[in-house]
């Protein structure tokens, strides 16, 4: 049985139990599902939203290559990658990644591994909205994420 | 006729997020593409001051700086990715 991942790239926000339900119904081989949910962080008060940007098209067929890689790498019986795009206010969801396995060690480790992806090679860049008004500045890539990319290798 | 599109500050700074243009023979890599943009005026000079930080995708898939172009019909042409 293939197993193929479920990836979504929308505007619109997503509810993790209707995602991890979905997921596992009807898989009874599932014994362990790991879900991560990225947030909008406030940076101590300063950021009101992020905007976020992305690569219509290649958004959707990177983040199917990295699902791909991780349900073949770790085994997995499910996968569902959700990344929001547009504006997104301080305290919103950004990011869900849901992985479901037959045993803890590969549901951690293949979330784990699509967000160390997603977070290099997804096409997605987040632009600042401070709470004085002002649109800010892109983020910057950090190379602690080029890192735990890599430890994957 | 090759379509280029742009993202995030690459796209601000050039002041657009798509064109098509025509490419000389010479230009065969990304590299001779990214050497190419680089001449067609200020804004691009600005964007291209350091091509390697530059990242670059051929049909909605990443390639390094050294990957032939011949053949493509979409180059993306944005900063490091900071999703997630």
């Amino acid at each position: 049985m293939t197993v193929t991942p479920t990836i979504r790239v929308q505007r619109e926000d997503f509810d993790l139990q209707t995602e991890v339900d979905r997921l596992s119904k009807g898989k009874s081989g599932i014994g362990a599902v790991v879900t991560f949910s990225g947030l909008c962080r406030d940076e101590g008060g300063i950021l009101s939203a992020l905007e976020l940007e992305h690569y219509p098209g290649m958004a959707e067929a990177e983040m199917t290559r990295i699902g791909e890689l991780a349900i073949e790498r770790f085994g997995l019986n499910g996968l569902t990658a959700i990344h929001r795009f547009g504006e997104i206010a301080a305290g919103e969801n950004i990011v869900l990644v849901v992985a479901a396995a037959p045993h803890r060690q590969a549901a951690f480790d293949g979330a784990n591994f699509v967000m160390d992806f997603l977070k290099t090679s997804a096409p997605f860049w987040k632009k600042e909205h401070g709470k004085d008004g002002r649109s800010g500045e892109w983020v910057s890539a950090k190379d602690t994420d080029d890192k735990a990319r890599d430890r994957w290798k | 006729m090759t379509r280029l599109v742009y993202f995030a500050w690459v796209r601000e700074r050039i002041g657009k997020g798509e064109e098509e243009i025509e490419l000389p023979s010479s230009v065969v890599s990304v590299a001779d593409l990214l050497n190419h943009l680089k001449g067609l005026g200020e804004e691009y000079e600005m964007v291209l001051q350091y091509p390697d930080v530059i990242r670059v995708a051929i049909d909605h898939e990443h390639v390094e700086h050294d990957e032939p172009i011949t053949g493509a019909k979409e180059i993306g042409i944005f900063p490091p990715m900071t999703g997630g």
